[in-house]
């Protein structure tokens, strides 16, 4: 068996809007391997959002334990936060966040900028991660000449650029129709077998879960069910 | 399903050959700094994205730098001006005139009449290193020609005066010591006065009357042009005798010799000043019987050093005085690129989020808004420099002043524009920089 990479122990979030507390997470475990597809559903306001962005390090737990590859996050300062989510993780957003005035090229090498790598270094892994996604013939498009499709392609190599060990995707064809989806789970799912990434996505629908190898259910800010899928789909 | 599914498995294979593109693992250090050209070129496009705000913006540095250069090179330029001028009236010329310094209103003419020709015969006995000594007695009367008539400045001097000012004649010549001697009734016109007397006619050998004596006039000078104490043009001159005896009635209240109204002296070396003038002080002291025990010099020494030395610290404070109000509107251009850069943040919030998502620290963030403030104020400068000093060439080339940029003008309005634009960055940019990166991106 792999090793284990994202452990969450009795993970808590609350969030406070004026005197109001909205507990989004009330307390949640479980573990993630290495190389694991996983999807977490759950009905809308379920905590999903909330469970991603404190996986994703772009928000800070009220109370419980995450630990990523063997770190324990909550220790960690500004800095480290940031250099944490420019090595271990790539992030897939429901509306691609791309950077509307450059072209696909200079979008994926982004990343790259605060790692210091030289703009030749950078174009060159740019370029190959929007090839691995099948965008080799429009490098130099901006998003507003792409199709929502090859938008989230693109955003998929964004996330890819820095070989990171964990992608986490939120509702990343949410935006999509489903003929669409389908085809970034695909490519999802090729990372997943080829290159052994560990990934995460938010879904809504049982067509796009049906890719990953394990559904965690959560509902209410708990979670509810944790599925092994025996026969997923198959490439 | 199962059609579409191999549809676009088929798409997916004809687009990703397997196995040919791998990105190698990367493994760098964790200090790695962010590439600082990137982030250069990212503010230069932000900012070329809105040009006309960007240029709004500019425009504040820009005019406040074009005034501080444009009014610093004029008022050097005129700071310079002034100085040759004065320094073309003769470097190391030095006027004793009756009055104390702080009683001016004593001047060349007025009721001081405590210095006598007796005292410029003393001074030139002293021996000093001089060129010359000129004592002079001033008046002003009325010039009776033979077609007009007209008021005018007499100079009673001594025939060193001409060359002591530097005067030129057009036509006849200047007195002599032989004429001073003797008090002969004659005299020498500055250009205009000969020119309002006589006209265009030959002036040099006519008769005038003033104060009922006749002068023969035998010399004219040439146009001097330029300012300086009441214009030598308009003057006439007279051997002192003359002055002293026939026109003025000079004669000191004991009866025994006659009144000065200046000294004139020509240094031989300018150092010698501070000496000389030392020297003379005593020596007038001591001839005008004032104590020792510090009652006031009854007399001024006026050297056109200290006039200078006087006047460029005027110049100078008024230049400053000026450039630093020039320095407000940079000031207030300062104030436009933090708003500005304020509403950028505020644009660019989802940006600033996504930047942290993928990994930029809060020292990335607060650089990339540094850099553009940065950028506006450079840019802004570079061009107030350059339409500075295409202001400064075009008074030069209009001939009114020689206006200069100096080099270090142009570093300091440089070094100020970029001082004040990262001033007014830094609030913006830590505001970008501290931006909680989930609540960035979900920014509306
Ligand atoms: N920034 C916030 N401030 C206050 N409450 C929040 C905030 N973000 C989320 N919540 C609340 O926390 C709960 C969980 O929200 P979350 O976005 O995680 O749900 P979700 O499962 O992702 O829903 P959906 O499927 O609609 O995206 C909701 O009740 C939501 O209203
Ligand atoms: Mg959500």
């Amino acid at each position: 068996m792999n090793p284990v990479i994202i452990s969450i122990t009795d993970l808590q979030k609350i969030y406070h809007m004026g005197d109001v507390q909205v507990p989004a997470l009330q307390g949640v475990s479980f573990e993630i391997r290495r190389g694991e597809f996983v999807a977490i559903m759950g009905p809308s306001g379920s905590g999903k959002s909330t469970l991603m962005n404190l996986i994703g390090c772009l928000d800070m737990p009220s109370a419980g334990r995450y630990q990523l590859d063997g770190v324990d996050v909550e220790q960690l300062s500004g800095d480290d936060l940031a250099a944490v989510r420019a090595r271990k993780l790539g992030f897939v957003f429901q509306q691609y966040n791309l950077l509307p005035r450059q072209s696909a090229l200079r979008n994926v090498e982004m990343p790259l900028i605060y790692r210091g790598m030289p703009a030749t270094e950078r174009r060159h892994r740019a370029g190959i991660a929007l090839r691995i996604v099948g965008m080799g013939d429009r490098m130099d498009h901006r998003p507003n000449e792409l199709s929502g499709g090859q938008q989230q392609r693109v955003a998929i190599a964004r996330a890819l650029v820095g070989s990171p060990s964990v992608i986490l995707a939120d509702e990343p064809t949410g935006a999509l129709d489903s003929k669409t989806g389908i085809e970034i789970m695909r490519i999802l799912q090729r990372l997943n077998r080829e290159q052994g990434l560990t990934i995460l996505v938010v879904t809504h629908e049982h067509d796009i879960a049906a890719f990953a190898q394990r559904i965690l259910h959560i509902s209410d800010g708990k979670l509810v069910r944790d599925e092994q899928l025996q026969s997923n789909l198959v490439a | 399903m199962a059609t579409i599914t191999s549809e676009i498995e088929s798409s997916i294979a004809h687009t990703l050959p397997a196995g040919d593109f791998v990105l190698e693992p990367l493994t760098g250090a964790d200090d790695n700094n962010v590439d600082l050209i990137a982030v250069v070129r990212v503010s230069i496009e932000s900012l070329w994205a809105k040009k006309m705000r960007s240029f709004l913006t500019m425009l504040g540095v820009i005019i406040g730098v074009f005034s501080v250069v444009a009014l610093l090179a004029v008022g050097s330029g005129a700071s310079n001006a002034i100085t040759s001028q004065v320094q073309s009236f003769g470097t190391n010329l030095v006027v004793i005139a009756p009055g104390s310094i702080t009683n001016r209103s004593a001047g060349f003419s007025g009721p001081a009449q405590t210095m006598t020709l007796e005292d410029a015969n003393a001074i030139a006995a002293l021996n000093l290193p001089l060129k010359g000594v000129a004592p002079q007695f001033n008046g002003n009367t009325r010039i009776v020609a033979a077609a007009a008539d007209k008021d005018a400045a007499f100079v009673g001097a001594a025939p060193s005066y001409q060359a002591l000012n530097h005067l030129v004649l057009s036509s006849g010549s200047f007195f002599d010591d032989s004429q001073v001697r003797n008090a002969a009734p004659v005299m020498v016109l500055g250009a205009n006065l000969a020119k309002e007397l006589f006209g265009s006619g030959q002036a040099v050998g006519q008769i005038v009357r003033a104060k009922d004596q006749s002068l023969q006039v035998i010399g004219v000078l040439a146009t001097q042009g330029g300012g300086g104490f009441g214009s030598v043009d308009d003057q006439a001159f007279v051997p002192i005798t003359v002055a002293q005896q026939r026109l003025f009635g000079a004669r000191t209240p004991d009866g025994n010799g006659y009144r000065v109204t200046a000294i004139t002296l020509e240094l031989v070396h300018g150092e010698d000043l501070p000496a000389i003038q030392q020297r003379i002080q005593i020596l007038l002291r001591e001839r005008h019987h004032l104590k020792a025990d510090g009652s006031e010099d009854d007399f001024s020494v006026l050297s056109q050093t200290a006039f200078l030395s006087t006047l460029n610290s005027i110049t100078a404070l008024l230049t400053t005085f000026l450039a630093a109000l020039a320095g407000i509107s940079l000031f207030v251009g300062g104030v436009g690129i933090m708003n500005i850069m304020l509403v950028s943040v505020t644009e660019r919030t989802r940006e600033i989020g996504l930047r942290k998502a993928v990994g930029a620290r809060e020292r990335d963030i607060l650089l990339q808004f540094i850099a553009e403030a940065l950028v506006i104020s450079l840019v802004g400068g570079l061009i107030g420099l350059v339409l500075g000093g295409a202001f400064a060439l075009a008074i030069t080339l209009s001939g009114a002043l020689t206006a200069s940029v100096s080099p270090g003008v142009a570093l300091m309005a440089i070094s100020v524009a970029m001082a004040f634009g990262l001033f007014f960055g830094i609030y913006p940019a830590r505001q970008a920089a501290r931006l909680n990166p989930i609540d960035a991106l979900r920014y509306e």
